[in-house]
């Protein structure tokens, strides 16, 4: 895979939700064949980000531009996005009555014997009963249930690009190492950008690059696990005193490439 | 004059507590009679018309049939293999063969309930007698269709349906009218007897059409371990519907749940209730509704839950989407307990279509309108209504057939 090609650009963005900024000249970029890891406290901006990539309507774009394999796709509807190749998985999914997990995964993987087979193989992946494809999407799921649907549900659109959103926050330890798994093995030759509160992700995928958001800003990108160990030794305090984020300068990590 | 023609007469004028007034002379009386014949030789357009709501012309996975065009009962079988387990007739066919119907005739609804229910009495035009007897579990359902082939035309149907001791039963009712019939007045009184330890499993789907006016009047009554499910499907415009079946836990562990789902688009006024009432030691009701509304349409979704002995539980809920900012749902969920010891419970919910839930399926590659269909599909999926996995396949068949013509 070649890695020079940018599969996501984003370009000193803003967003604001309810006339107030979230987002303030965020500059990203995740090459072809890559995975990315972005940290950031709480409120950081981190789903928000992942929002506005996706399109919500409540994320006003004020400025900058969002490529998705050198095509704008800042102003295309949410579908459309998608349909580029972009995938995401939730961090909290909303319930939808009636409809069934199995409505979602058979509108990627289609009808026929065929494609029951590949359906039967995803969720034997993901360690899911047959009997959760019946049931109305995220109504009464653990934790644990959410996350691996939310994951189902991305293996089963198998998009070039994938966004997982905290897909370890809330999932106990057998979980965690399963979806870890099924998520690493199945990066391998995509590009990923993983959202990680406390970075429990990271045992189990092999990620390129980590980026932290602070305050609705990326201030540093560097090597995830190191990164990862200076947030675990210190917190993101330590962002927040770091000189980046002072004065435009980041000692641990490496600027921001774009 | 028996007593009953006599409480109609003085009810004649009675306005129903609920729902529009309708001014019964102007709809009309008369109307060609429809012979005798299978259902196959039927005009494709009635046959047609009656498959929307559930009614084979061909008969197949049926146990028994009715059929019934305007005044005239034009059809009425039993499968062979069903012969001596069921039976099935018009009602005036049935109390001229059995002198103990009288005693449920009008047993259950009062004849002078209302102008409707006395102008079943006064000018009654048939309508059908099923009895499964007594320890016969019937495999297929029977089915009836209540078939308005004129236009203006008034239909009062009373119907008695009796499931003996120990016995099952599906029954599938379909009210149609013919795509020439723009208005008229439907009137239907229906008296369910579910006897000790059977069980009845009731599903009504209407089909009317933008001016057309339905009153119902039904009452159940549940004896002891016996179970009532009612489901009522209605997804077409009508004029005016108002309905609030009850049914009464009468027996000792009896059981009731009523499901509905109703969809009015149009101008449509629908006022749809269910009430139980708890009686018996251990009853127990459970009441499902689920209204969407869109365009100009006005939905009442009401649900009565009474409670009268101990040990009795009964829960009820009703879910409401609109569509549109001219459409309306009012639901109205009542409650009330008179002894002690009895529970009674509700949740009500009337809103429009969750921005996040549409964005979360645009996500999954669902355009804007795919999304708030699927959505809209979501809401009236009927395997909350806990049937019988064949009945539920074809009800949910017959929903889906509709709901692609009107979404």
């Amino acid at each position: 895979m070649v890695k020079t090609v940018c599969a996501l650009k984003i370009e000193d963005l803003s967003v604001e939700v309810g006339g107030k900024r979230i987002l303030t000249d965020v500059d990203l970029e995740v090459p072809r064949g890559e995975v990315h890891i972005l940290f950031g406290p709480n409120g950081s901006g981190k789903t928000s980000l992942i929002m506005s990539i996706l399109g919500l309507s409540a994320y006003r774009v004020v400025s900058g531009k969002i490529w998705f394999d050198g095509r704008d796709i800042t102003s295309l509807p949410i579908n459309e996005r998608v349909r580029t190749g972009i995938g995401v998985a939730f961090q909290s999914p909303p319930t939808i009555r009636g409809v069934k997990l199995g409505d979602i995964i058979r509108s990627f993987v289609g009808e026929g014997p065929e494609a029951e087979k590949k359906e039967h193989g995803l969720i034997e992946t993901i360690n899911f009963p047959r009997a959760i494809l019946e049931r109305d999407l995220n109504l009464g799921f653990s934790g644990g249930e959410l996350k691996r649907s939310e994951v189902l549900q991305v293996l089963a659109q198998e998009p070039d690009f994938v966004i997982l959103d905290e897909p370890d926050s809330g999932v106990d330890v057998e979980n965690l190492e399963l979806t870890g798994n099924v998520i690493n093995n199945f990066l391998k030759e995509r590009s990923a950008l993983l959202i990680t509160h406390l970075g429990y992700i990271l045992r189990y995928v092999d990620a390129d690059l980590a980026h932290v958001i602070i305050n609705g800003t990326v201030v540093c990108s560097g090597k995830p696990l190191v990164i990862l160990s200076q947030i675990m030794r210190e917190g993101y305090r330590w962002c927040e005193k770091c000189p980046r984020v002072r004065e435009e300068r980041c000692e641990l990590g490496e600027k921001p490439r774009l | 004059m028996s007593e009953s023609k006599r409480r109609a007469l003085r009810a004649r004028g009675k306005a129903a507590a609920l729902g529009p007034d309708l001014d019964l002379d102007s709809f009309s009386r008369e109307t060609q009679s429809w012979s005798y014949c299978p259902l196959s030789s039927l005009p494709i357009d009635i046959t047609q018309r009656s498959l929307d709501v559930g009614i084979r012309s061909d008969e197949e996975g049926r146990a028994a049939t009715y059929f019934q065009i305007d005044h005239s009962v034009v059809y009425k079988s039993i499968e062979k293999a069903f012969e001596g387990k069921v039976e099935a007739m018009s009602t005036r066919e049935a109390l001229k063969k059995y002198d103990w119907l009288r005693d449920y005739w009008w047993g259950l609804v009062a004849v002078d309930t209302d102008k409707y229910t006395a102008l079943a009495e006064l000018r009654w035009d048939q309508g059908y007698f099923f009895r499964v007897l007594e320890g016969q579990r019937v495999t297929l359902p029977l089915q009836s269709c209540l078939f308005i082939s004129g236009d203006n035309l008034n239909q009062n149907v009373h119907n008695i349906i009796i499931a003996e001791p120990r016995s099952e039963v599906q029954i599938i009712t379909g009210c149609v009218v013919h795509p020439n019939v723009h208005k008229g007045l439907h009137v239907g009184i229906s008296e369910f007897y579910v006897k000790e330890g059977a069980k009845l499993t009731f599903t009504m789907i209407h089909n009317w059409t933008q001016d057309f006016d339905v009153r119902p009047r039904t009452a159940a009554l549940v004896e002891e371990e016996a179970t009532f499910i009612n489901n009522y499907v209605c997804l077409k415009p009508v004029k005016s519907l108002q309905m609030y079946p009850v049914a009464y836990c009468k027996g000792a562990e009896s059981r009731v749940r009523f499901n509905s789902i109703l969809y009015g688009s149009g101008h449509s006024y629908l006022d749809v209730g269910s009430k139980v009432v708890l009686q018996g030691d251990g009853s127990r009701g459970e009441v499902v509704a689920r209204a969407i509304a869109t365009d100009h349409a006005q939905i009442y979704a009401r649900g009565f839950l009474v409670g009268e002995h101990r040990e009795s539980k009964a829960h009820l809920e009703c879910r409401g989407l609109l569509l549109s900012d001219t459409a309306l749902i009012k639901a109205v969920p009542e409650l009330l307990g008179k002894v002690v010891g009895t529970e009674l419970t509700h949740e009500a919910a009337v809103g429009k279509i969750a921005e996040e839930q549409v964005q979360y399926l645009m996500a999954r590659g669902f355009s804007e309108a795919e999304a708030e269909s699927l959505i809209v599909r979501g809401f009236m999926d009927i395997s909350v209504f806990g049937l019988p996995e064949n009945l539920r396949n074809e009800i949910r068949r017959l929903v889906e057939t509709t709901t692609e013509r009107v979404l």
